[in-house]
């Protein structure tokens, strides 16, 4: 193309390119230039218009699921126990408030010699009432939990109706209107992230604030989090938070045995976490 | 062609053509365009309303306190946290306010003492820490950096500066009651700062008629206590009492 811009560009005096290329060829190639040099780049631009489209309203360019695949991080020595996460996830999905409906909660975890304490009262939304006796502890902290968005799901496997699947981003989703509410999937995830809406009488779960991620914001629970416990970002983009905590930190996921490979990625997890 | 055969590749016809029109209106028109699953419920999931709008959309309004927040202690502590989701308050400003959590119930949630919590994180026991007062009347929420005892007072009278810090009159400067001469610091055991000599001192705050806050206890001046000066039955760095 350049080439042959370049020859066009020629004087077209040029007695010797005219009788090269024919008598009548010299106008016709120059009208056909001059039309398609135009032509050319407005197809293009024609073609990227959704672009254009941005460049002049401002509007934020449609989300491509492909560019990203989504994971969590959780330092859990950051986490204060404050249950705002949990708070946070019921305002934001309309999570019935019930104290056994949860997209996320909290666990606090008491070990002492021989024994290991974990409760989630209210999935920590109301805090934690005080420990019996702070004496012979070992070691006591609290994990948020959600679901692990796992890369080989087990709830996607065993649904029989195609109704809860992985999106091209690596979220783990449940289509409302196709689901038929079987509980065969509550069953089958490892980590317990799954319950049956009482109002819709289907399968519920973490979404990652699905809605929240194609409008480029965070998920509510990380939002809230007053002390970073929670970082969220694109496992591949090298930039994300969630990518620098990935190379800074010694991280663990839940239950790696079962080969579900979640995506939930916790830091400084105790070995009696499940 | 045997006759058996025709009846049954007419069965089969039938069958197949009917499994293929069951299966055209029985499945859901995106089904199977991304995988096993409706894609349009992928759309349908994105679509649904956001509550929390996310810390930036606060700082277009409210830049005042954002810059404050956000060179304080509570400075990774979002809006929202304390305040509410707050999409609907972005969509129409004026008809939808936000609460203002300025009751004593809100803070313990993260300051209160758990044995459970990060070591070094801040916390206290809402038992013993000022009690009934709300956190806001010492801790401003957007800077919330207590006023303290200067270093000049603290570095000798370190258990009253400690004990006044979580008493009712934790507000109060030292000098406020205690008028102290430049040379004490100097010469401290000669040059000693003033006590409150009367009761008419006390008063100012906590007469009947007093001009102060609303939430400050009142006595009657003239019944109550007598010839005793105030401070020879309420210690003035711990009001309330032990």
């Amino acid at each position: 193309m350049n080439g042959e811009t370049t020859r066009h560009d020629q004087p077209p005096t040029s007695a010797k390119s005219g009788q090269m290329w024919g008598t009548s060829g010299s106008t016709s190639r120059r009208q056909f230039l001059r039309t398609w040099s135009l032509a050319v780049p407005a197809m293009l631009l024609a073609l990227r218009s959704k672009a254009v489209a941005i460049w002049f309203t401002g509007e934020t360019p449609n989300y491509n699921a492909k560019e990203h695949r989504y994971g969590m991080g959780i330092d859990v020595d950051k986490c204060i126990g404050c249950g705002r996460c949990a708070e946070a996830c019921k305002n934001e999905n309309d999570v019935p408030r019930e104290p056994f409906y949860f997209r996320t909660w909290v666990e606090r975890y008491v070990i002492t010699p021989g024994d290991t304490l974990v409760d989630s009262p209210n999935g920590g939304i109301d805090g934690f009432p005080p420990t019996t006796s702070e004496k012979g502890i070992l070691r006591t902290f609290f994990v948020p939990k959600l679901c692990n968005h796992c890369e080989d799901p087990p709830c996607v496997q065993v649904c029989p109706v195609g109704a809860t699947f992985s999106t091209e981003d690596g979220v783990v989703l449940v289509d409302q209107d196709y689901c038929v509410g079987c509980r065969y999937c509550v069953q089958a995830c490892p980590y317990g992230a799954r319950f049956v809406n009482p109002k819709t009488h289907t399968a519920d779960k973490c979404t990652f604030c699905y809605h929240r991620l194609v409008k480029g914001l965070q998920p509510a629970c990380v939002e809230v989090c007053p002390n970073g416990a929670r970082i969220f970002g694109d496992i591949r983009q090298r930039s994300s938070p969630l990518a620098r905590f990935q190379r800074m930190r010694k991280l663990h996921t839940l239950k790696p045995h079962l080969n579900t490979k979640p995506k939930v990625y916790y830091a400084d997890l105790d070995e009696e976490v499940r | 062609m045997p006759k058996q055969l025709t009846r049954l590749i007419i069965l089969f016809a039938i069958l197949t053509g009917g499994l293929v029109s069951a299966r055209h209106f029985l499945l859901p028109k995106t089904f199977g365009e991304l995988g096993h699953y409706r894609a349009a419920a992928v759309t349908t999931i994105a679509a649904r309303p956001i509550h929390y709008a996310g810390r930036d959309a606060c700082s277009t309004c409210h830049a005042d306190i954002f810059e404050i927040h956000a060179r304080n202690k509570h400075q990774t502590v979002a809006c929202e946290v304390c305040h509410g989701p707050a999409a609907a308050h972005v969509e129409s400003p004026t008809d939808v306010e936000l609460p203002k959590p300025n009751k004593r119930a809100l803070c313990p949630m993260c300051h209160r003492y758990d044995p459970s919590r990060p070591t070094g994180f801040p916390q206290i026991d809402p038992q013993t820490h000022n009690p009934v007062k709300p956190c806001i009347t010492c801790h401003n929420p957007h800077q919330p950096e207590p006023p303290h005892v200067p270093g000049e007072c603290s570095a000798c009278h370190g258990e009253i500066a400690r004990t006044k810090a979580v008493s009712r009159h934790a507000g109060l400067d030292c000098t406020v009651c205690h008028a102290t001469p430049v040379k004490h610091k100097v010469t401290p055991r000669e040059v000693h700062p003033e006590k409150p000599r009367t009761r008419v001192f006390c008063a100012s705050c906590h007469a009947k008629a007093a001009k102060s806050s609303a939430e400050i206890p009142r006595i009657d001046v003239d019944t109550h206590g007598g010839r005793y000066l105030c401070w020879q039955c309420h210690y003035p760095h711990q009001p309330e009492g032990a």
